[in-house]
């Protein structure tokens, strides 16, 4: 069943030379109990994406298109009921933990205040709902926590108690901007486990925003990749990973560390990130793109559908060959 | 090779409230002109604090750090004098470190200028290296907030590159970039460590990319280095356990070599460092006297050095299997 579905978004922000869009034409749908992954170029509008679902634009920010939410249409909603949908229905996590907590109160007052802010309950019931909240999250020694600051945690336990603030009202949406940059293997591979079981026992929906593709690969059934604004791939991310279609995609893969061996110098893909506002015509990557044909510089990109299931926006498709991608 | 930066004996203690939390506990390290070491451990383990104890910005550091032949002394960011401004860091947090009231170009120039180049030259310097972090030129006129997280990033590489330091300490310096990016942005380290012979600590949790561009690599565990010599030897014999486990938690993009090795629980408390062999809790191949007895830091056959009751010292590493 289909929880969200975006359609067309566009996110248009102001910066210094006027207004540009930092997201275009966006669309996609996340199944109940999906984990969906958006990767690509920094500064491709992934953050925007999700603030847009979340109704946190920058100031001037503006999202046109549809947002729909189990049935409710969240674009031109009201700040009232955003409020209500924000953090109850869908919540969100980001790289920083303490974006999400403050850092001088205890996990107790936070995380009680937050349920009594959405739900009536007692304290007494709060309390109880906290505890088994850390208990999810896997905090050792729940009662103790309660007492503690943030700042008495590790990197690792501050995420695992904002994803705990994050579950307190049950959304049925958790997106989760870049949850693990800033943690470790080890700490990361716990936080993974911890999202995916959430999703199995609560069907929870998540969307993961990161750049790291074993995450990706490890964690989720579906990935978007992005760039300037725009998807250029989507598809089953195994399928995605292990044969891309798109030639950006292609590209970020051939840069990871372990691919291609030439010394220490890894391959990037040539040229520059496009600067919002100044994105270029026909298909944005063309003028960093090494299978571009003059076709590709105006116009919008073909939208080739592969299986039923896959898709990509490429006019030439380069990839499509017999063998597949033979690397 | 000459080392350009040795630390000796260093160590750390933050006061939080009424606990002394030892962060780092004395550890030795060095690297050479033209020479990359690699940093890694799990977050909280210590590199942050022992990267900007280097860099001469902590209040209560203990110990030796020898840059460029003088000894760096604790003295704030704003005083220190034109030698130690050729030592680097850039900052993991890209947020708390820009200045969100003034313009990224004016950020990036302030190094330059304190040189004593004119405003209009240091400016100019600035847009030239956004651009070779791969942003555009007229980001200098703009300010922090307007950018993702990655281009802050960069901005903040961009500004410990306006120097043209001799030494860089860089803590998680891509870990927000895309792979790409991420490409782009190790290559422009790499070409400065080998055009200008500078020398680089490689901060990051990301061990594949240590692992291609770093010629040695120091592992940490709660304040120490438990492990550290030649990238390659590492890697294909790891004689410390913590570094196997380090290892073998790396998710792949093929998802296959996803093994989320259990390390029971986070890095303990550093204000309550495990007795004996700090990792002894979560160690799988704990012996009953790691509880007690520290191992010594002991240098094998091959050149590296470990601290590991397992390990013998002057012996070939011992292959461990867990
Ligand atoms: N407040 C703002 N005002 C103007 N432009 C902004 C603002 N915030 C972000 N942008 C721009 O919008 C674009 C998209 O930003 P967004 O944060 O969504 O990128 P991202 O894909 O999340 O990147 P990253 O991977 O680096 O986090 C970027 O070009 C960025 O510079
Ligand atoms: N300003 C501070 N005051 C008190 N404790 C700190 C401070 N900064 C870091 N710590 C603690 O010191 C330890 C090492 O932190 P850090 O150097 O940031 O580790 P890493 O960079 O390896 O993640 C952690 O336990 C951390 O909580
Ligand atoms: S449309 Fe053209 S420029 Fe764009 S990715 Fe495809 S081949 Fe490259
Ligand atoms: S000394 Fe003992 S506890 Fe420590 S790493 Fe070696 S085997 Fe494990
Ligand atoms: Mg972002
Ligand atoms: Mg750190």
């Amino acid at each position: 069943m289909t929880l969200l579905s975006v359609r067309n978004l566009t996110v248009t922000l102001m910066t210094a030379s006027g207004p540009a869009d930092a997201v275009r034409n966006l669309s996609f749908d996340i199944e109940r109990g999906q984990i969906l992954g958006i990767a690509g170029e920094s500064g491709s509008g992934k953050t925007m994406t999700a603030l847009s679902i979340m109704g946190l634009l920058p100031y001037k920010g503006k999202a046109s298109g549809s947002i729909n939410f189990d049935g409710e249409e969240l674009v031109g909603f009201k700040p009232k009921d955003l409020r209500r949908v924000r953090g109850k229905d869908v919540a969100m996590i980001f790289q920083d933990p303490m974006t999400s907590l403050h850092p001088m109160l205890t996990i107790e007052t936070q995380l009680t205040e937050h349920l009594r802010h959405h739900r009536k309950v007692s304290k007494g019931e709060a309390r109880a709902r906290a505890l088994e909240l850390l208990d999810t999250v896997k905090i050792p020694d729940p009662k103790t926590a309660l007492k503690a600051h943030p700042s008495q945690f590790s990197g690792g336990m501050r995420q695992r108690i904002a994803i705990a603030m994050a579950l307190a009202c049950q959304p049925k949406l958790l997106i989760a901007d870049e949850p693990t940059t800033a943690l470790d293997v080890t700490v990361q591979a716990g936080i993974l486990k911890l999202l995916d079981e959430l999703r199995k026992s609560q069907n929870l929906s998540v969307i993961v925003i990161t750049h790291d593709l074993g995450v990706l690969s490890a964690l989720t059934n579906r990935l978007m990749i992005m760039y300037a604004g725009a998807e250029v791939e989507s598809g089953p991310t195994s399928q995605v990973l292990t044969r891309p279609r798109h030639p950006y995609t292609q590209g970020l893969i051939d840069a990871l560390p372990d691919s291609g061996a030439n010394g220490k110098r890894l391959i990037a893909i040539e040229g520059m990130p496009p600067e919002l506002g100044k994105f270029p015509t026909g298909c944005a990557f063309h003028t960093r793109c090494s299978f571009a044909r003059s076709e590709c510089k105006s116009g919008t990109p073909n939208k080739v559908d592969i299986d039923g299931i896959r898709r990509i926006f490429c006019t030439v498709d380069p990839f499509d060959t017999p063998a597949g991608v033979n690397r | 090779m000459k080392p350009i930066v040795e630390v000796n004996n260093l160590s750390v203690e933050y006061t939080r409230g009424d606990q002394k939390v030892g962060a780092v506990a004395g550890v030795d390290l060095h690297v050479g002109a033209g020479e990359i070491l690699g940093l890694v451990g799990e977050s909280g383990c210590g590199k942050s604090t022992l990267g900007k104890a280097i860099v001469g910005i902590l209040q209560g550091a203990d110990g030796e750090v020898n840059f460029d032949g003088q000894q760096v002394s604790k003295i704030g960011r704003g005083q220190r004098d034109a030698h130690f401004r050729n030592l680097q860091m850039i900052f993991q947090d890209p947020y708390g470190s820009l200045n969100p009231r003034r313009k990224i170009g004016d950020q990036i120039a302030d190094g330059p200028r304190i040189g004593g180049i004119s405003k209009s030259e240091a400016l100019e310097k600035a847009a030239s290296l956004l651009e070779r972090v791969g942003l555009p030129r007229n980001a200098v006129e703009r300010y922090p907030h307007q950018f993702s997280g990655g281009q802050r990033q960069r901005i903040a590489i961009a500004r410990a590159l306006a120097i043209s330091p001799k030494v860089i300490i860089a803590d998680e310096p891509i870990s927000a970039l895309d792979t790409s990016s991420q490409a782009a942005v190790a290559n422009l380290l790499v070409n400065l460590v080998e055009e200008f012979q500078m020398g680089l600590i490689f901060i990051s949790h990301d061990l594949s990319i240590v692992r291609r561009i770093s010629d040695r690599v120091a592992v940490m565990y709660l304040g120490k280095i438990v492990e550290t010599g030649k990238t390659e030897e590492i890697w294909n014999s790891p004689a410390h356990p913590y570094t196997k486990a380090l290892m073998s938690a790396i998710p792949h993009a093929d998802g296959k070599a996803f093994i989320p090795l259990d390390l029971p629980g986070d890095v303990p408390n550093p204000a309550y460092p495990p007795s004996g062999c700090r990792f002894h809790p979560r160690c799988p191949l704990a012996q009953g006297e790691c509880a007690s007895r520290e191992p010594l830091h002991v240098s094998l056959s091959d050149g590296r050095k470990v601290s590991c009751i397992l390990q013998e010292a002057g012996s070939a590493p011992k292959t461990l299997t867990f």
